[in-house]
């Protein structure tokens, strides 16, 4: 899935400014029906203004924004075609859960038999369809996510929208929960947009990600792009964890550039298509878990390599993060490596001398 | 909850001056006029506790339950009219901007700095035949003529031909007027806690799922502010129901309320027992009210609402 589809949200030359200060600024941007839709970036970044203004909760300052082929200009939010999962869930307390699902049909005029039915087919379609004549302080914050969710799809909108669906839940909730989203969106077959600051919520359960700062979307790609090929250090940065090593473009010959850094012996060498000219300030990301810790040098010449002290060692359960010293000048380069073996039987530990190596396909060259 | 019986000292030291206070000003003053509600007058001053109803008996004449029932509409009447002007104004205070929410809070209780006697006048100034309220609606009224005379309507004397001040003072609006504007902050001051604890992401789910804003309003808005209006109620017509000075000085002869009637039993008529036995009559119905308050109240938390 992606923009090749029909798209049911159009985002055009949005803004929304509070006085001075552009909260969304000038986004453009398209959602193909079906998606699963991710904003992704730091508080702040105005991610949640966006999703507030396609529900209509929030005007915008200028642009269009154009749902199912119509422009949401003056249409205010109770006539819009989406629903929204909000942050805190807003269930109504006073409300049981069946009358809270049927919410949104009664204030639209459906009948009564109709209303019981659909909001009790919405509330086994999130696995409560026991609770319907519960009380929300009778639920748990997950149940109660679940009722907001029902609560949405029960009106069967044209999109869906979701801000920080899953940042209330604890950890292990929270990793069942993207599970449970997605299939849900899968049988729904409605448009998904998730508003979320993290990283591997957005990854696991996007179709496309759009990575947005200071109220611009910095880059808009399927997760696996945006992870291998960030298009700027403030993406590389907030999606994963990532070296960053500042230089040089000493040359470019047959598409690998080849990066002076200040600190290490060789240049970084990498394979990429789209180089910055040859003379310009550049970085080289690297993922910790694209770098091997080997004891002897690589014996493939065209191989980065370079030696470096082991300063410090993160144990994190499946993997441990190794902190290295490969220069006085530079910070401690992160080496990701699974723990295969029990951690006492660690092939390196601290203070030993090491070379780190990794491919030229590993990692890329940003200009900014 | 429990702490006090470890530690028993600290609370009989804390707990025993309040309680004295109240035991000797009010408790036993109180018992007193009870008893008193069951004696008789024996010559010009001494009573005589002889244990009768007559005062009750007397008190449930249909000229005092006229009163009384009097009295019930008054207060109902300023309940509701502060309930339906009060409750724009908190929601209106909620709604402000963080800068303006203290201030318009100060503008809702400052009348409390004044004297009740010195606002009831003031409101007298307003509201009489000479007062600021008709002086406004005669200037309505000259203009309106001379609106109509440059229309080359002036000889038709539409408006009437000369102003008729309205007689808004001495009689039954004027007190309901009087109690609302002496209550409205204790209606206000709860609904705007009430309403000030709404999450807000309740109404826009609201509006999300279709509702109109007043359907939003009804649904969402009034069920979860009704802590805040019973206990806005509560505070406004007890207080009212027992209303003394504000019919005293705008009320015209058939406009006395309760507490004016029992007044005149202690001052005017001598006849302490009968005011005694009025004025617990009053608390009784006082007590009833806070009755119906707990229903309610224990009737909502079984539906769940907090």
């Amino acid at each position: 899935m992606s923009t090749e589809t029909t798209p049911i949200v159009e985002i055009n030359g949005v803004s929304k400014r509070f006085g001075s200060f552009a909260a969304v600024d000038n986004v453009t941007l398209s959602i193909g029906q079906g998606e699963f839709f991710a904003l992704l970036g730091p508080s702040g970044c105005g991610k949640t203004t966006l999703l507030r203004m396609l529900a209509g909760l929030e005007l915008p300052t200028e642009g269009r924004l154009i749902i199912d082929g119509q422009d949401m200009s003056g249409v205010p939010a109770n006539q819009r075609p989406v629903n929204m999962v909000f942050q805190s869930y807003a269930v109504f307390p006073h409300m049981s859960v069946l009358d809270n699902v049927g919410y949104g049909l009664k204030v639209s005029g459906v009948q009564r038999p109709e209303i019981r039915e659909r909001a009790q087919e919405a509330l086994a379609l999130v696995k409560l369809g026991d609770f319907g004549q519960r009380m929300p302080d009778q639920l748990s914050g997950g149940q109660r996510q679940r009722v907001a969710l029902a609560r949405a799809l029960v009106k069967r909108p044209k999109v869906l929208l979701l801000d920080e669906p899953l940042s209330a839940l604890d950890a292990k909730l929270r990793e069942q929960m993207r599970l449970e989203l997605v299939n849900l969106q899968e049988t729904v077959g409605i448009t998904f947009v998730i508003v979320t600051h993290d990283q591997d919520e957005a990854l696991s359960m996007a179709s496309r990600i759009a990575v947005m700062e200071a109220g611009q979307v910095r880059q808009l790609a399927p997760p696996a792009e945006l992870y291998e090929f960030p298009k700027t250090r403030f993406v590389a940065d907030f999606i994963g964890s990532v070296n960053m090593f500042e230089g040089r473009v000493e040359a470019v010959e047959k598409d690998v550039i080849r990066l002076a850094c200040p600190g290490l012996e060789r240049p970084i060498e990498v394979e990429q298509t789209d180089t910055p000219p040859v003379g310009a300030t550049a970085w080289a990301a690297l993922r910790p878990e694209k770098i091997e810790i080997s004891k002897e040098p690589p014996s493939d010449p065209t191989e980065n390599a370079t030696p470096g002290r082991i300063e410090e060692i993160t144990y994190l359960g499946e993997v441990s993060i190794y902190h290295v010293r490969v220069s006085e000048a530079l910070p401690l380069v992160k080496v990701a490596m699974a723990n295969v073996d029990r951690v006492t039987r660690r092939p390196f530990t601290w203070e030993d001398e090491v070379y780190l190596s990794w491919t030229r396909q590993c990692g890329v060259v940003l200009d900014r | 909850m429990e702490d006090w019986r470890r530690t028993p000292l600290v609370f009989w030291v804390t707990s025993l001056p309040p309680t004295l206070w109240l035991v000797v000003f009010f408790l036993i003053p109180l018992a007193l006029v009870w008893v008193m509600s069951f004696g008789e007058l024996d010559g010009l001053i001494d009573i005589k506790i002889t244990g009768t109803l007559a005062n009750y008996a007397r008190a449930l004449d249909p000229l005092y339950l006229e009163v009384f029932g009097k009295s019930l509409v008054f207060a109902g009447f300023t309940t509701v009219i502060s309930l339906l002007v009060g409750f724009p104004v908190a929601l209106a205070i909620v709604f402000a901007s963080p800068r303006w929410r203290p201030i318009l809070l100060l503008l809702v209780i400052l009348p409390f700095w004044t004297n009740l006697l010195i606002r009831t006048y003031a409101l007298i100034a307003v509201l009489r035949v000479r007062g600021f309220a008709n002086f406004s609606l005669e200037w309505l009224w000259d203009q309106g003529n001379t609106v109509l005379a440059l229309m080359g309507l002036g000889s038709y004397q539409l408006l009437g031909d000369r102003f008729e001040p309205l007689e808004l003072l001495y009689n039954n609006t004027a007190v309901v007027i009087g109690l609302v504007y002496v209550h409205m902050p204790f209606m206000i001051l709860p609904l705007y806690a009430a309403l000030e604890r709404l999450d807000r992401s309740l109404i826009e789910a609201a509006l999300d799922l279709g509702a109109s804003q007043f359907r939003a309003f009804l649904t969402v808005v009034v069920p979860l502010a009704l802590p805040g209006i019973i206990s806005g109620g509560i505070l406004v017509f007890i207080p009212a129901l027992g209303s003394f000075l504000t019919p005293d000085l705008l009320g015209g002869t058939d406009s006395q309320m309760i507490a004016n009637v029992i007044e005149r039993q202690f001052k005017g008529a001598n006849d302490w027992p009968f005011g005694a036995a009025l004025s617990f009559l009053l608390m009784y119905l006082t007590f009833a009210a806070l009755t119906v308050r707990a229903l309610v109240n224990r009737r909502a938390e079984r539906r769940g609402g907090a």
